[in-house]
């Protein structure tokens, strides 16, 4: 198995529900605390699994703004398990999930630097590097639901921008949306072959707005703008 | 990247111990310098005290040190990993190559040699994992090159050779031959340095469009996600100004080779004593901590590009 996300650009609200989700979830759960900083203070800070940015790409007016969710790729080539001196990180052969063992990890910042996703947050009130586990405490929790054996960010998603399951499988849901809509790496270049695969924009057609009438009040508004010197 | 003090002691002290047992062991055993076994013990001494010191500062940036003893298990995939292993093999064979040449009253024997060479070796591939550890990584296009194990060897050659020149004038042995020495390693060790320095400034590797995807048109960061200052800022965001590191550059050329060049040609042609020596090695630690200082402040960490960075 090789389990994974696909994170849809197209459809991506940037709401950071899917980090305030896996937040909550995690932090009681095998890798948690995730611990804050100064919680009520000026700069509240802390550990996350998620980070969610956005960026502007083109320039007016074919410009389009992309809220870009990111956290752990669970790398086939994971620099970040190779680095590790303590041998605390690791891949798990039988679904490809990277791990941290918590009580192994001596806290020497090396993995994060060979992470070119910025995936691993230290936690400093513990001293151990924590990450994404692509809720491995819940996607193979018997107790759940079949529905809910999912991660925590992939089932809070309101925008069904996340999708979770087997890159190995040719008829998974993550394999055809990767087919479909032609799901591409971050930074390929550097050779980590992440497992998480990101949708482009759906192509659309632009809406045409020169032809629309404008209401008389509107009309008016504008002769005035231009009758009145500033 | 954000410069841990810590580490910046860590390289340059343990560099210049590692550096100066090397050349230290490699004088004793081809006898190019009689010693005495009361000064192959003091030399010894000092290079072991500085390796430890550099190798103790290395645990306190650790944030769970109680773990560190695990550090030795990776051996197989982690440069880090290897240099902690190489780094605790050398001190039994540096400990008996000293012990053997101060009972062969500072001469040789085959024990000597033994001893002798393989504390040289394992002192050499410690230094060079110490530029492995920074130059494996593929995010960081400033040390992804050979020239950064290359520096770091050569670096701590020249630093320990000075050193050498140092306390054999302070112990009163002839210096020239190791003057010259020294001043042939801090010119090659000056002209790789500026080789990196120009190497750095092309441009290559990733850029914010293929860390995002978007490759055909300009992109540009909104906002970043969070308020505050989170654990990749703090670690991967300092950013020294231009002009701070264009002098600081100047500081590294002028203290860590130009001065001590100088002064070593200067007592390889018989001029000058031991102040001079001591001078040259004041001037090469001031210049070497700025020097990686700048090694760490020039680097920048690819996860920069999903924080607005154009390039790296």
């Amino acid at each position: 198995m090789k389990l994974g996300l696909v994170i849809d650009l197209d459809v991506c609200v940037g709401c950071h529900a899917c980090a305030v989700s896996c937040k909550q979830w995690n932090t009681s759960g095998t890798t948690g605390p995730l611990t804050d900083y100064r919680p009520y203070g000026e700069d509240p800070s802390g550990v996350w699994f998620n980070r969610i940015r956005s960026y502007e790409v083109g320039d007016y007016p074919n410009n389009k703004t992309i809220n870009f969710p990111m956290s752990c790729m669970h790398c086939e080539q994971a620099d970040c398990v190779d680095v590790c001196p303590t041998g605390a990180s690791y891949k798990r052969a039988e679904d490809g999930i990277v791990l941290i063992d918590q009580d192994k990890c001596m806290g020497c910042n090396y993995c994060s630097w060979a992470c070119p996703y910025g995936a691993r947050e230290l936690d400093r009130e513990s001293g151990v590097m924590k990450k994404c586990t692509l809720c491995i405490d819940r996607i193979y929790d018997e107790n759940l639901d079949e529905i809910d054996r999912q991660p925590s960010c992939v089932i809070t998603c309101p925008a069904h921008a996340r999708h979770f399951g087997d890159f190995d499988d040719p008829s998974s849901n993550v394999s055809q949306l990767v087919r479909e809509r032609a799901g591409y790496d971050l930074m390929p270049e550097l050779g980590y072959q992440p497992t998480n695969q990101y949708l482009p924009p759906r192509l659309t057609r632009p809406v045409p707005t020169d032809d629309v009438k404008k209401p008389l009040l509107s009309s008016v508004k504008d002769w005035v703008n231009k009758a009145i010197a500033r | 990247m954000h410069p841990a003090f810590s580490v910046i002691f860590f390289t340059v002290a343990s560099g210049a111990g590692y550096g100066l047992f090397i050349v230290f062991t490699l004088v004793q055993l081809f006898g190019w310098l009689k010693l005495s076994a009361q000064s192959v013990l003091i030399v010894g001494i000092i290079a072991l005290v500085l390796i430890t010191a550099g190798l103790l500062s290395s645990t306190f940036h650790l944030a769970n040190p109680k773990n560190a003893w695990r550090a030795f298990f990776r051996f197989r995939t982690s440069w880090l990993s290897r240099e902690g292993v190489f780094a605790v093999l050398f001190y039994p064979l540096g400990l008996a190559y000293l012990y053997s040449a101060w009972l062969a009253q500072g001469g040789t024997n085959p024990w000597v040699i033994l001893f002798g060479l393989g504390a040289v070796l394992l002192a050499f591939v410690t230094v060079f994992s110490t530029g492995m550890i920074y130059a494996c990584l593929k995010t960081i296009r400033q040390w992804n090159t050979a020239l950064t194990p290359t520096n770091y060897v050569l670096l701590a050659l020249a630093s320990g050779t000075v050193l050498l020149v140092c306390l054999s004038a302070i112990m009163g042995y002839p210096v020239a031959p190791l003057a010259a020495l020294a001043t042939v390693l801090v010119f090659i060790a000056a002209i790789t340095k500026a080789i990196y320095y120009f190497w750095i400034k092309t441009v290559t590797g990733p850029t914010i469009n293929t860390a995002t995807g978007f490759t055909q048109a300009q992109v540009r960061l909104l906002d970043t996600g969070h308020s505050a200052g989170t654990f990749l800022t703090d670690e991967f965001a300092y950013q020294a100004p231009q002009r701070l590191l264009k002098q600081l550059k100047l500081i590294v050329y002028g203290l860590a080779f130009l001065v001590p060049l100088l002064l070593m040609a200067l007592l390889a042609s018989g001029y000058g004593g031991w102040p001079l020596a001591l001078l040259a090695v004041v001037s090469l630690a001031v210049g070497l901590g700025v020097e990686r200082w700048l090694f760490f402040a020039e680097a920048r960490h690819v996860v920069n590009l999903y924080h607005g960075a154009q390039h790296t």
